[in-house]
């Protein structure tokens, strides 16, 4: 750090503990801060997504579609069918970019003959991109995208049309869940560089404060719920 | 961005008289303040959800030198950089310094409020590096040369139609010649012509919502997915948050969220949450090369352990203005500078000074709105009658209202005096024509009566009259 930058630092530090007439945080009070920090308290639970997990499945598709999402709901072996399927139902070319994931790779991909899959990131020209989900939340219907090798966050993004297949066991209640297993997956202090929680197509209000669909990200989102 | 705060009761004349902004005003009633309505009525937890955020954000604040320190350790850890600035002056050197590091020609913008509080764009233009924004209420305004007038809607004053014409002015040099008509076209036309400038874009900068001490991520919401392309596609993020913004933990996070989304413009949830920590992994065949996160200070350290403090709870859900009335009339440029609403009122003179700002806790009715829809509870009525005492402390009130305030107080503080003046002038208003129940016109009241009838007196004498006759 240079001279500057740490007495920037300085500056604003001691200008904070100044206004709180104290000094730097030590004692009990520290332990306190520390402990909340490594134990954080849960805020006040939503009544609505406290479900038995076909009841939560159910009410993620049901906030997914009120958000603008289709949703449609298939065994494993189905989830290739489907997509295809659902290429064919709104017109569009049966090509897509995956993300290269081994649980994606794990779905019956050869059996459609006429899908052509490119593995990778992102790029302009996308019009379709198909990844999974690291979780998804039943409260709002909102998925959630660790970025990683498996997972370039440019297919979330840059894609007309965004296909996402989540398994059921993966969507959970609220984001407290989503945290507590980001914890377990990455280890509490090595967050991936990215989570997107992405709630239906992109949007905006910006004109007249009515919602049009499209504004920068995907138009459209079609989530593959995996029965098991 | 230079104020304006000092011409306010001209700006109020402008916006009044602007009937485009007036169009576009009567919409608030019916677009975000309704949809809140019905979001925090779908909520049973709400109310106490509110509560919490409150607490959070307190605690946050009482701790705010070992968060920051905390949420520093973790940002290093992973690789990414953090750069302290004092005042808005350090924050546009230290970007400034950033951008040419990258041999940056192009900065892709997401909506700042910040980044609009330290006239970023300005500073970037000066040294020959143009600033795209990307949120589309911000490209809007950018292409007009204007400031924001909302800060989660910077674009909320102008029409469809104003938009159309902006959109045909600037892009028919880019090939779209044709005017349009409807708003789904004209949002797909800024994709397409944006698309381009974030793919060449050398630098992506986004504001945060949020701070998380205990992940050093960044946390930023959005409907659009333009910061999120901002993050991902340059080959540096620099994220610019002020002090304020840091959070201990997800769970408080997700607490927060829920009152977010729903007190700004009645969503369940934004279209995109998303948490940055740190730079591109090994692996990694997306993101940044280079992440930095620099933290701003601009005045507000000093706001805490004041009786002003509880403005730092704010997390710029924009609620306060869409339900204030006065907001309602005039709209966001009226106030002259980057926040506007009650928040604005509260903060400008606080971040620019009551000299120049003065005004703006005055253009209140106190009528309560903003407080009662806060998602963090903050007191904004409160918080602008303290700036109130202190603009007559500082003998910054014009001598007409010191003078008439200082005769009011020398009346009320006697109280034979007052119950004789006041009975006085109710017989003489009465006099005057009670019979109508209004005056159309009265000597000294014109201020009023130039745009809406006085209601007279009821007969039974004046107030304190009548509640010596009727209390049990």
């Amino acid at each position: 750090m240079s001279e500057t930058s740490t007495t920037a630092r300085a500056q604003i530090l001691n200008g904070i503990r100044r206004s709180l007439r104290r000094g730097e945080i030590t004692g009990e009070q520290r332990q306190a801060v520390e402990a909340r920090l490594a134990r954080p308290p849960l805020g006040p639970a939503v009544a609505r997504a406290r479900l038995a997990q076909p009841e939560k499945v159910a009410l993620f598709c049901q906030w997914a579609e009120t958000n603008n999402a289709t949703v449609a709901r298939v065994a494993a072996p189905d989830v290739a069918a489907e997509v295809v399927s659902f290429l064919a139902r709104n017109n569009l070319p049966a090509r897509a970019a995956m993300a290269p994931s081994p649980l994606l790779a794990g779905y019956d991909w050869d059996s459609q003959k006429m899908l052509s899959l490119r593995q990778g990131r992102g790029e302009a020209n996308d019009q379709v991109s198909v990844t999974g989900a690291f979780a998804g939340i039943a409260e709002t219907g909102t998925l959630v995208m660790a970025s990683g090798p498996d997972h370039p966050v440019t297919l979330n993004l840059l894609p007309d049309t965004h296909i996402v297949v989540i398994r059921e066991s993966d969507i959970v209640s609220g984001y407290e869940e989503v945290w507590t297993r980001l914890r377990e997956r990455y280890g509490k202090n090595r967050m991936p560089r990215t989570v997107n929680t992405i709630t239906g197509p992109s949007r905006t209000g910006d004109i007249e404060q009515a919602m049009e669909l499209g504004a920068h990200g995907p138009r459209r989102m079609h989530i593959v719920v995996v029965r098991e | 961005m230079e104020s304006t705060a000092r011409d306010f009761n001209d700006n109020v004349d402008h916006a009044l008289a602007d009937p485009n902004l007036q169009d576009s005003l009567a919409k608030l009633k019916v677009g975000f303040s309704e949809r809140r309505r019905q979001a925090a009525e779908r909520l049973p937890e709400f109310e106490v959800l509110r509560d919490r955020a409150r607490d959070i954000k307190n605690h946050a604040l009482a701790n705010l030198d070992f968060y920051l320190e905390e949420f520093e350790r973790k940002v290093l850890a992973l690789g990414g950089h953090v750069h302290w600035a004092p005042t808005a002056a350090d924050a546009r050197r230290i970007i400034g310094e950033l951008c040419q590091s990258m041999g940056a020609r192009t900065v892709a913008k997401s909506k700042s409020m910040v980044a609009e509080e330290i006239a970023l764009n300005e500073h970037l233009e000066e040294l020959g590096i143009a600033p795209i924004e990307t949120d589309l209420g911000e490209y809007i305004i950018q292409l007009r040369r204007e400031p924001p007038s909302h800060i989660i809607a910077p674009a909320v004053h102008l029409t469809k139609d104003q938009v159309a014409d902006t959109f045909l002015e600037h892009h028919a040099k880019l090939g779209f010649t044709k005017r349009l008509t409807e708003r789904n076209d004209l949002v797909a036309e800024a994709r397409h012509v944006l698309r381009q400038k974030f793919l060449d874009a050398d630098v992506g900068l986004t504001g945060a919502n949020f701070l998380v001490a205990e992940t050093g991520s960044s946390m930023l919401v959005t409907n659009e997915g333009n910061a999120d392309l901002s993050n991902t596609l340059p080959r540096m993020h620099i994220v610019l948050a002020s002090i304020e913004k840091v959070i201990p933990t997800l769970e408080d996070a997700a607490v927060l969220l829920r009152v977010l989304a729903r007190s700004a413009t009645g969503q369940e949830s934004s279209a995109y949450t998303t948490l940055n920590t740190g730079p591109k992994r090994p692996g990694d065949l997306d993101g940044p090369e280079h992440y930095h996160v620099v933290i701003l200070d601009n005045g507000r350290s000093a706001v805490l352990g004041t009786e002003m403090q509880e403005i730092l709870r704010c997390i710029r859900c924009g609620a306060c203005m869409n339900h204030c009335p006065v907001y309602g009339a005039i709209g966001g440029h009226a106030y002259g500078w980057v926040y506007p609403g009650p928040l604005g009122a509260v903060l400008t003179p606080q971040l620019i000074g009551v000299e120049e700002a003065g005004n703006l806790p005055n253009a209140s009715t106190f009528c309560g709105r903003c407080e009662s829809v806060c998602p963090v509870r903050i007191p904004l009525p409160k918080l602008m009658r303290h700036w109130r005492e202190r603009e007559f402390e500082r003998h910054l009130t014009p001598t007409a209202v010191r003078q008439g305030l200082a005769l009011w107080s020398f009346v009320a503080r006697r109280p034979a005096l007052y119950r004789r003046l006041t009975g006085l002038t109710n017989r003489v208003l009465a006099l005057f024509g009670r019979a109508e129940g209004r005056y159309r016109a009265l000597p000294l009241a014109g201020g009023w009566t130039r745009f809406r009838d006085l209601p007279a007196p009821p007969a039974g004498g004046t107030f304190h009259a009548q509640w010596k006759k009727r209390r049990p």
